[in-house]
């Protein structure tokens, strides 16, 4: 068990009057006195008081409490849990990265605008696609800036009618959301009994009111839509554009270029392919790809070569048809740099292997799991595959949430559960290629002895987890009174009313 | 592959349990015509070479500068602390807490990151984090016209030009309409936005107004009339986005006691790296009235089946993995480890501390303009100011170029950063805080008396009557 | 078992006629189906609401569902207890749990709605 810290006090209540300082040298008396009374503060803010030594155990005792790569297998279907390798830490945090302020004029900044226009024309040769911009901030950001190029480029051709953009029911929910804030309506695609995409339903949704499809491929249940190509001929044929979600890129690296293969954009999660990491919920980056008829649409500013040799950022104005800014200053860079890092640490024959291995290991693993789960969907897998505990659920009352929760005691990271919705009881495990035989084998028999212990002791799997920090919590009382601060206590370990 | 664990005998067994001969008869359900054309991408770079040629190119970046540039992105003093918890695997490499059992701890410091930004701004909410300034100005916006069912949005020409770029595109995309609300021309309100504007374009009864966006301090350092945008805003039935900076907030009134209804801005001052653009933070906070139409997560206070206090993601149905198309944002991916770098910068500096950098900021920013103004540069405005201003130089590009060269980043010509105000022509938009050393003050000030001095030479070689008047 | 007396939609409202107005609310099985309800949010009283028209939206943890108006008319009343308690929805849907009162504007709408019977079939299956 790798997760058994115990709980901490929150910063409030460690605070007391008096402690800390010897940061920040005192300002002159009088600093403030040319600020208008009216615009200063009335109320100090109460934000607590602690010892140098106090922060740092309160900090690195609840970094206990969390389970991480770095503290064991975490196979977190659609997440991409890979190692996130050291030298790229260390990279990002070189002083002549992380200290260049965005506004510098382009000469103080040719090492990063260097790296980052390497990067744009790696990522568009991995991708198939003409040019990229790496602004967006995620994954979901690279989504709506991909849409809103589509947008621009309809409304440039004056095809004001397209309002509509067909989704998969298995797709990411960023995915419907994306069409909202982009301003079209969603249109929800059935899935065929194989896991691809219902071609028929979608060959009926298709039509002149369509102004993009947004793909997966490989899917959220880890398989390729084999019909690929009659989906993009049928869209396009329709006059719409073919977006896609490259969340899963990192298990088709040298096998599938989207942009050769007739996708006109698509996102890139740098957190998910080239190994940037997660960070307890983000940053990511979301660059996006497109093909030259997407190019006039680009977010500015782009990074683009200068007439003395050099690089610099596109002038305001200067392209007259970008889509504008998505974010301010230029990119997520201490992001980006360490998915350069990545990639050039690969190259070319190294990046085919992270696809090929991740898909092996997913596919191992979907084999070993199959001896006590169902796997819905019998055919290769690429990089993750989903199980079923609908049996098993049938036979003891124990869910799939349970299972989830067991695994914890056994040392591993649930996978993703209940998702895509349109699989029963669904766990969606992704290995990742950086996980040893050894763990794969040691998370299959720890799954495989869950199903046995549902059967043999399910009081045991519906009450677990047992070995970590807290117990299953109150989920309906947190949404139903939200606490979303702290606003002091009404007694120990008492969450106060309001 | 560098960091993958399999021998070729690994492979060889999960081959034959899987029961084929090799890996590529995983990839035969791609079609033949849709195969990949070989990468063209540089061979593997062994970790050595590799670390070269990042340091390479890190040198390559001029980050020796004495350097007064801010506009958004300020240079501060990161206690080492900071840093130190960030390389804490636990940390970095963990994902979103969607197992709250053995996530703990990034939950707690998510309620902790949001306990005290609601602190800091004297808000009710805040959220979990966004991507930066720029897009929670934006996703402030958007929240107002879902708050107030409108569809029109003034946001201040003193907020940000890329915060106002960046809430333009999303206003687009939702079909929104986002007018300008100018700044004041002349005078001693000069810079400040014009809030008799403001009242103008509040008033038209066919176009009501969901949101006022304002930033304090404006983009031009200025400190403006909060309070009023407020009244003004409400008295209009909209809602008051204030765009805020959170070291100034240790000693300026915050959001909550101007009666901002929604508090956006940058959380980069606190502890960030400027990492050229990113990642930042970006704070999103509001009312308790507005905690639905917040986008982004949000973290609780919650108990476990034992009645142990614990921490859990709530609210959770206003957020695109529940509410698809219908969700408050498609944000997913968001900034976690960025609003921990801002809290253990808060609980290293403390509330004293805290209020130290911006004081000592402004006492630096003091003696800035006292010494630019000796050698010539006065400031343009006359409007209270925090630790950023505007002084006025004569062919500000051509001289903020030469002085690159002799090793001062002085600021940003205002014509770059808003080419649209004629006024701010001959400007240069510069910053202290509390890392400001007075050498670089004296090392600019130097730098510019002779420039400025060139600049007459030449001038009067040209026009020798004019050449001299200042 | 579904209370005889009401009248059911297909997406699982029910209403209660009484004189020329009718209470509206969610059936157990649907409460079911959400799991723990955690919001429940309600239209303004004086609002006209279409029929299949949407009035409002209820939460649960972790799913979420819009709320259909069975009948057309004007909103009359509110079930403020919701605000502080939306659990009552699942623990009683037809009583405590309901929703709003709503003036009927068009009394034959009630005819086409579905009647117990039919609602337990509609739900059997599901």
């Amino acid at each position: 068990m790798r997760v058994a810290g115990d709980l901490q006090p929150t910063l409030f209540e460690l605070g007391r009057e008096g402690r800390g300082g010897g940061k920040i040298p005192h300002p002159p008396a009088g600093a403030l006195d040319r600020i208008p009374a009216a615009a200063q503060r009335a109320t100090p803010p109460g934000l607590p008081e602690l010892s140098e030594p106090e922060v740092v155990r309160h900090y690195v005792n609840l970094s206990h409490l969390n389970y991480a790569v770095d503290t064991g297998f975490y196979p977190l279907g659609s997440c991409t849990m890979k190692f996130n390798p050291k030298l790229n830490e260390w990279a990002a945090r070189l002083p002549g990265f992380a200290g260049l302020h965005p506004m510098a004029p382009d000469a103080v900044a040719q090492g990063t605008l260097e790296l980052l226009f390497e990067l744009e024309q790696m990522l568009a040769e991995i991708s198939g696609m003409d040019a990229v911009t790496l602004q967006p901030a995620a994954g979901a950001h690279g989504e709506l800036t991909g849409i809103m190029m589509i947008r621009a480029y309809h409304r440039s051709r004056g095809d004001t009618e397209r309002q509509e953009v067909l989704v998969p029911d298995s797709s990411h929910g960023t995915n419907p959301a994306t069409a909202s804030m982009a301003g079209f309506r969603t249109i929800t695609i059935p899935s065929a009994p194989d896991g691809g995409v219902d071609i028929d339903a979608f060959k009926a949704a298709l039509g002149p009111q369509t102004a993009a499809i947004m793909i997966t491929n490989p899917s959220t249940l880890g398989l390729f839509e084999r019909r690929i190509g009659e989906l993009l001929e049928a869209t396009h044929e329709a006059g719409a554009l073919a977006y896609m979600d490259g969340a899963n890129l990192n298990a088709i690296l040298g096998r599938f270029k989207p942009g050769e293969a007739g996708f006109d954009v698509m996102h890139i999660n740098t957190h998910k392919t080239f190994s940037t990491p997660h960070g307890g919920g983000g940053p990511g980056a979301g660059p996006v790809g497109v093909k030259a008829h997407l190019v006039p649409y680009l977010p500015s500013p782009r990074v683009v070569r200068a007439d003395d040799g050099g690089y610099r950022l596109e002038a305001p104005g200067e392209r007259p048809e970008s889509i504008g800014r998505m974010r301010s200053f230029v990119a997520s860079s201490a992001v980006l740099v360490r998915a350069y890092a990545y990639i050039r640490a690969h190259g070319a024959s190294g990046l085919r292997e992270v696809s090929d291995d991740a898909v092996l290991a997913a596919n191992y693993l979907k084999h070993r799991v199959g001896e006590a789960y169902e796997i819905p969907f019998d055919r290769p897998c690429k990089h993750e595959f989903v199980a079923s505990g609908a049996k098993l659920k049938g036979e003891t009352g124990i869910r799939t949430l349970d299972v989830a929760k067991r695994l914890i005691d056994k040392g591993f990271h649930p996978p993703t559960i209940y998702f895509p919705l349109t699989v029963e009881e669904g766990m969606l495990i992704e290995p990742t290629e950086t996980e040893s035989l050894e763990t794969l084998d040691a998370f299959a028999d720890a799954l495989i002895e869950i199903a046995h212990e549902a059967h043999d002791d399910p009081q045991l799997v519906k009450d677990a987890p047992h070995s970590a920090p807290v117990r299953r919590l109150d989920e309906a009382t947190a949404a139903r009174q939200p606490n979303l601060r702290w606003r002091g206590m009404t007694g120990s370990q008492t969450p106060c009313p309001d | 592959m560098p960091y993958g664990p399999h021998t070729a005998d690994d492979r060889a067994r999960m081959l034959e349990a899987v029961g084929i001969p090799s890996v590529d008869a995983l990839f035969e359900d791609i079609p033949e015509a849709l195969r990949a054309s070989p990468l063209r991408l540089d061979d593997p770079e062994p970790e050595l070479n590799l670390a070269a040629r990042l340091q390479r190119l890190a040198g390559r970046n001029r980050v020796d500068l004495a350097s007064f540039l801010g506009a958004g992105a300020y240079r501060h003093w990161s206690p080492p602390t900071v840093d130190q918890m960030l390389l804490r695997g636990e940390w970095y490499t963990a994902y979103t807490p969607y197992q709250p059992e053995v996530s703990q701890g990034t939950l707690q410091s998510i309620y902790e990151y949001q306990s005290l930004l609601a602190e800091l701004t004297a808000m009710d909410v805040v959220s979990a984090s966004h991507y930066d300034g720029g897009a929670a100005t934006a996703e402030a916006a958007l929240m107002t016209c879902r708050a107030t069912r409108r569809t029109r949005l003034l946001v201040s020409r003193g907020v940000h030009p890329h915060y106002r770029q960046t809430l333009r595109t999303y206003a687009d995309g939702a079909g929104l309409d986002a007018d300008d609300i100018p700044l004041v021309q002349d005078g001693p309100l000069a810079g400040t936005t014009d809030l008799e504007a403001l009242e103008r374009l509040l008033a038209d009864p066919d176009r009501p107004v969901a949101g006022v966006v304002v930033a304090q301090p404006s983009i031009l350092g200025l400190l403006e009339d909060m309070p009023e945008v407020g009244r003004l805003a409400h008295a209009a039935g909209a809602l008051f986005v204030s765009v805020i900076e959170p070291v100034s907030l240790a000693v300026l009134a915050p959001p909550g006691e101007y009666a901002a209804d929604i508090a956006a801005g940058e959380g980069q001052p606190l502890g960030i790296p400027l990492n050229f653009g990113g990642p930042y933070l970006g704070i999103v906070a509001c009312t308790d009235a507005l905690v639905r139409q917040i986008p982004g997560r949000l973290v609780g206070l919650t108990t476990d089946l034992d009645g142990q206090r614990a921490f859990v993601m709530t609210l959770r149905a206003r957020e695109q993995d529940i509410r698809r198309e219908k969700a408050a944002s498609n944000i997913c991916t968001n900034q976690a480890l960025l609003a921990l770098a801002a809290s253990v910068y808060l609980a290293t500096v403390g509330p004293h501390g805290l209020r130290d950098v911006a004081a000592l900021g402004a006492a630096r920013a003091s003696e800035l303009e006292a010494a630019l103004a000796a050698v010539g540069a006065p400031r343009i405005h006359e409007a209270p100011y925090l630790n950023e201003l505007v002084i006025r130089v004569p062919d500000a590009r051509a001289v903020h170029a030469r002085l690159l060269d002799r090793g001062v980043l002085a600021g940003i010509p205002t014509a770059d950063l808003l080419p649209d105000e004629p006024s701010l022509a001959d400007g240069l938009l510069v910053c202290a805080t509390e890392v400001t050393t007075a050498e670089e003050i004296e090392r600019f000030a130097d730098a510019l008396r002779d420039e400025l001095r060139a600049g007459d030479t030449s001038a009067s070689r040209t026009e020798p009557v004019a050449g001299g008047v200042r | 078992m579904v209370p005889a007396e009401l009248r059911y939609t297909k997406d699982h409202e029910w209403i209660r006629v009484e004189g020329d107005e009718a209470v509206v609310g969610i059936t157990q099985y649907a409460a079911d189906q959400l799991g723990d309800i955690v919001f429940v949010e309600l239209p303004d009283t004086g609002r006209s609401l279409e029929q299949h028209a949407t009035f409002g939206v209820v939460e649960s943890v972790k799913a979420v569902s819009d709320l259909f108006a069975p009948i057309a008319g004007e909103v009359t009343a509110t079930n403020d207890e919701l605000g502080g308690t939306p659990e009552v929805v699942n623990s009683d849907p037809y009583g405590a749990g309901w929703m709003l009162r709503v003036r009927l504007a068009n009394p034959d709408e009630v005819d086409g709605l579905l009647d117990a019977a039919a609602y337990e079939q509609l739900t059997a299956g599901g």
